[in-house]
């Protein structure tokens, strides 16, 4: 009778408020309720050769912080290549008092991120602002969702083609301005600079593999996919296409670049720091003759770059990709672009969406376009003094917006790359022949989207 | 208690008496319980939720569609043994299981013979040359993972010291991380792993009677004799232990050949580790990563069975 009188402590009531106690110690770790109303974070990436985002938002914290005293802006800057960047993003998401108001995005994972629910729509913010209509129809189209809704606003756009060492080729007998027509005529050049220079130089650098990440499926198989009749969705049925025969083709292109030693060291383009090193270090010290490339390579060379190159103007030239046998607009291009979204828990989104169009300004957009290599969105930007003064090549990038493609803006697309990625690198390392990949290819892509996704190609 | 047991103590005597201690004991007891559970319960919480939880949750997560981004992540469900199902059908999941047997096979044989092979050499050994040759080999056990993987980075890759050293005597150099990416691994981790095994042998060792020993050789037994009939067999306790532990160890490497290789070329040196990583945070597919997680559990499971069959197998000896 004694035992439970109330002196004698209870094991089990012991237990349960111990409990407690450190249920409350350690609960108070989480929760977005911590977050202070007056600080907007923004998560970005600052990889490799780009730093024009590091040096947009260090402005943009320190003058928007000078107007608006008692606001902090908390820069998140990411050091990691753009596939972990975006981990490492969506594990914040994934938790509302980590996530980021305001979120440097990769359009093409718009949809996914937006599926998942962790942006929020900004159409009642964009509508209401009044530089709104200086944005191009193009850049509604890449951050629009399926269902319509506005996820984002962006900060350029880019295109691709063939950047290349106009002395080198011209030391191997190639004619310049080169205009290739033709794949063939693309292979032809790069012969040619092996047969002059042997191992010197790497002739002709085209993104393969995983370790190259977005840039091989885009920069690589897409500029060549895309120059086929074939596509990796087809609009009409709105299904995943396998089994085309000009996918088959580009992975053949690829082989025959790795094939005949046309192209970097598979160990080198199977590195992850490939786009760096090429731009930084081979291009500069004359050691690569031809890169697929993204108009952005500039920002590797002038004068705000890790690395500035001078008189990169004075050797490096662009000339659009063809088309395989130079069908349809005889040359192709694609375009992706980054953007500025917004994180759904926001917790000030009235602060975050000005933080944002302070930094998307007319004056911003003219420094990320130049540091970092854009086209701009925006028309006053694109019309811009100083805009087409450090845009050397501003008119040949203008040309190929016409005929340039995107990605299919799919919540799937991003896993249906990699498996392209891991085509191209079984094929690069000789693993499976470009039929071989495309089958393997085919059943990953099936088990992705499902049986009833998938159409056969032309 | 005492101010408890005082009250009873003037109780009447009698067929009472047998109940008070009775009491008092239990009472003992459930205040013991009491002492010991509330330092621990803190220590219990934590274990539970930073230990248990996740590792309930990883069972939990295996069985559903769980993803890092896109609808799934927003609404997840329940999916059955549709992971496990993909797994078994999953010819990456094969390689990577192949792969991850050759790791550990390769590390728990170089690990096992190396450590041991140390222990016996510095057995008897004065104080300073144990002294060196053990904190040579620690200092690579103490070296954190992502170093210890830029260390053999370093010294593999294309223009890294080996291939400098074997420049100086005319060969031609190659990407070792390229060319031969489980064999790299495969030695970073003995390279590593080996002072662990070396200290627990030395240990072991020790506690072997030097007088049986002694008796070995006087009965005529060789050095290699006696190494083989008496020493391993008392040491076979502390080696199936040994062996254990090295397995666990081994079977969640994933920092050096992150660091090294990071599972390729190809997919060339992407054990179980690295195919869960890539599955769960490159892919996003948090779900299927899981399940990989869950085999991976089996894997090791499997060893330890094998070496906890070798500690009872002992016992009747």
């Amino acid at each position: 009778m004694e035992g439970t009188g109330p002196h004698t402590p209870r094991p089990a009531a012991v237990a349960a408020a111990a409990l407690a106690l450190a249920l409350a110690a350690t609960g108070c770790a989480g929760g977005a309720d911590d977050r202070d109303e007056n600080t907007v974070r923004i998560a970005y990436q600052k990889f490799g050769t780009f730093i024009a985002m590091d040096s947009l938002m260090q402005k943009v914290k320190e003058e928007f912080e000078a107007d608006n005293p008692g606001v902090t802006v908390e820069l998140q800057a990411i050091e990691a290549p753009a596939e972990d960047y975006q981990t490492q993003v969506n594990l914040m998401n994934g938790s509302a008092g980590e996530a980021p108001d305001l979120i440097y995005q990769d359009s093409f994972t718009i949809n996914q991120d937006a599926d998942a629910g962790y942006l929020m729509p900004l159409d009642e913010y964009f509508d209401a602002w009044e530089d709104a209509g200086l944005f191009s129809p193009q850049e509604a189209e890449a951050v629009t969702s399926l269902s319509g809704e506005r996820y984002g606003v962006m900060l350029g756009t880019d295109v691709r083609g063939l950047w290349y060492n106009a002395d080198l080729l011209e030391q191997a007998g190639v004619e310049t301005p080169w205009e290739p027509a033709t794949w063939d005529e693309v292979l032809e050049a790069a012969r040619a600079v092996k047969g002059e220079f042997g191992d010197g130089v790497a002739p002709l650098n085209v993104y393969s593999g995983t370790p190259a990440g977005e840039a091989a499926s885009l920069q690589g198989f897409q500029m060549l996919l895309s120059g086929t009749d074939d596509a990796l969705f087809d609009e009409g049925s709105e299904k995943w296409v396998t089994g085309a025969a000009g996918f088959t083709e580009s992975l053949e292109f690829v082989h025959t670049v790795f094939d005949e030693d046309l192209g970097l060291d598979v160990q080198d383009a199977l590195d992850t720091n490939v786009g760096t090193v090429n731009n930084e270090e081979r291009f500069p010290s004359g050691e690569l003759a031809i890169s697929l490339e993204g108009s952005w390579a500039t920002q590797s060379w002038i004068p705000e770059a890790n690395r500035p190159w001078d008189g990169w103007e004075d050797s490096m030239r662009f000339t659009p990709m063809p088309t395989r046998e130079g069908q349809g607009e005889g040359a192709t291009s694609m375009s992706g672009g980054w953007a500025l979204s917004m994180g759904a828990h926001a917790t000030d989104p009235e602060l975050a969406w000005e933080v944002m169009t302070y930094a998307l300004s007319r004056e911003n957009a003219v420094k990320f376009a130049i540091e970092g290599g854009q086209i701009p969105v925006r028309s006053d930007v694109a019309e811009d003094p100083a805009f087409l003064e450090n845009a050397p090549l501003a008119e040949e990038f203008a040309a190929l917006v016409d005929i340039t493609g995107f990605r299919p803006a799919y919540s799937e697309y991003p896993r249906v790359s990699i498996a392209v990625q891991e085509a191209m690198e079984a094929v690069m390392l000789g693993e499976a022949t470009p039929e071989e990949a495309a089958e393997l290819y085919a059943q990953e892509v099936e088990g992705l989207v499902g049986p009833d996704n998938v159409t056969g190609g032309s | 208690m005492g101010t408890v047991s005082q009250t009873r103590a003037p109780g009447p005597p009698g067929g009472a008496p047998q109940d008070p201690p009775r009491t008092r004991s239990s009472r003992r007891a459930r205040g013991g319980a009491a002492r010991w559970v509330i330092p621990m319960a803190p220590a219990l919480f934590l274990m539970l939720a930073f230990f248990a939880g996740p590792i309930l949750w990883t069972v939990w997560a295996s069985f559903t569609n769980e993803a890092l981004t896109g609808a799934q992540a927003a609404n997840t469900e329940f999916v059955g043994l549709d992971n496990f199902e993909r797994l078994v059908q999953d010819t990456r999941f094969r390689a990577a299981a192949v792969l991850t047997v050759l790791f550990l096979l390769g590390s728990i044989l170089g690990q096992t013979v190396l450590g041991l092979a140390l222990a016996l050499l510095l057995r008897n050994r004065h104080a300073a040359v144990r002294g060196a040759v053990g904190a040579v080999v620690v200092g690579a056990w103490v070296v954190p993972e992502v170093v210890a993987g830029f260390v053999w980075y370093a010294f593999l890759e294309r223009e890294g010291t080996l291939n400098a050293l074997l420049g100086a005597f005319g060969s031609e150099g190659q990407n070792w991380l390229f060319t031969a990416p489980l064999l790299a691994v495969v030695l970073a981790n003995v390279w590593k792993g080996t002072a662990f095994s070396m200290m627990t042998y030395g240990a072991g060792l020790s506690e072997v009677p030097q007088d049986l020993e002694e008796a070995a050789r006087v009965d005529g037994a060789s050095g290699r004799q006696v190494l083989w009939y008496v020493v391993l067999p008392l040491l076979r306790r502390t080696l199936a232990t040994t062996l254990l532990l090295i397995t666990l160890q081994t079977v969640q490497v994933f920092t050096l050949i992150y660091v090294m290789t990071a599972g390729g070329p190809g997919s060339r040196s992407t054990t179980l580790p690295l195919l869960m990583y890539r599955e769960a945070l490159d892919l996003g597919d948090l779900g299927y990563g899981t399940a990989i997680a869950l085999a991976l559990l089996v894997v090791a499971g499997l060893f330890s069975i094998v070496y906890v069959r070798m500690l009872s197998k002992e016992e009747p000896a």
